[in-house]
């Protein structure tokens, strides 16, 4: 949910017009599995709360997105760092997920792994375009993959009573990145900064700006229907 | 530029739906997927960087079209064709 905010944000301001269309449509894809998701959830938890409720009427704390998704768009390298990122976390997750024993849960990822598949594409050619472009691009794009790189560990922080142990997805991520990156002529950071606290809650600054802007409209005129 | 051929999933050949702008093919084939197919899954695309084609000109149309509409031996209606022949 929170990664197809920030994708939309980028709707009419893309380098080009075809690439406006692209982000789009992941944003699209992004949060139609947010929808399956957050309904489940609101059912699960049986409070009578459904995805609006659940998209638009909790604070900062109760999100429990990682952190990776929340930040700024940056520069076009920056969004497509956390791009290519996020997919190749997302692919294997999903695709654990649709063997997974709920069979909601099996639905939505065997759903939501297609269109990751394509994300995934999207985000690692233009990480290769710009690491392997131009001077400058190869810069920024470093420096974008520099930026973001400490918010990938926390994807895979251990949580074994999850369907799917994130901790057993980061060797599918890796065998993933690394190729991508040699390819791009772009070096995989090294250091141990691994920022976290998403899942429990404790975000950077930016969720809350993020969901002011989300929120204002259902803050306003709570319980309207649209 | 790319000009961009799209067969449907139950379509026998490739028909042009439009153009669009990309550095490569391999981005002109993504973005003909997103803007012309909403990635329909079985569905078959072509795209051609528009200076590979080469078309006929209006000027010429003449010369290109004309003379085999003069010349009535061109065309097969000459023959008798037999009664209960179906479908020809």
């Amino acid at each position: 949910m929170i990664a197809a905010q920030r994708l939309a944000e980028w709707t009419t301001r893309a380098p080009e017009m075809e690439e406006d269309i692209a982000l789009a449509n992941i944003a699209l894809d992004q949060l139609g599995a947010a929808r399956l998701l957050l309904s489940y959830a609101g059912e699960l938890e049986g409070a009578g709360r459904d995805e609006d409720a659940l998209a638009y009427l909790r604070d900062d704390r109760e999100f429990r997105n990682v952190l990776l998704v929340e930040l700024p768009n940056g520069d076009f390298a920056v969004t497509m760092a956390k791009l290519f990122f996020l997919a190749a976390y997302q692919v294997p997750l999903y695709t654990a997920l649709a063997g997974c024993a709920d069979e909601r849960l099996a639905a939505i990822g065997a759903k939501a792994r297609k269109e990751s598949a394509y994300h995934l594409d999207h985000g690692s050619l233009w990480v290769k375009r710009l690491g392997d472009g131009t001077e400058e691009s190869h810069r920024r794009m470093q420096a974008a993959v520099d930026h973001v790189w400490p918010y990938t560990h926390e994807l895979f922080v251990a949580d074994p009573a999850a369907p799917v142990d994130p901790a057993t997805l980061r060797q599918a991520f890796d065998d993933t990145v690394g190729p991508v990156l040699a390819e791009a002529t772009l070096s995989r950071p090294e250091g141990g900064w691994a920022p976290g606290g998403g899942r429990a809650g404790v975000h950077t600054e930016h969720l809350s700006y993020l969901l002011a802007e989300m929120q204002v409209l259902h803050r306003a005129h709570p319980g309207a229907a649209w | 530029m790319w000009e961009v051929f799209v067969r449907a999933r139950r379509g026998l050949s490739h028909t042009h739906v439009g153009s669009l702008h990309a550095p490569d093919a391999e981005l002109a084939l993504r973005n003909a997927r997103d803007l012309y197919t909403r990635r329909q899954e079985g569905v078959s695309i072509w795209v051609v960087p528009a200076s590979a084609i080469t078309a006929s000109s209006p000027d010429e149309k003449d010369a290109f079209f004309d003379p085999a509409a003069d010349k009535v031996y061109r065309h097969p209606t000459f023959y008798e064709v037999p009664d209960g022949v179906a479908h020809l």
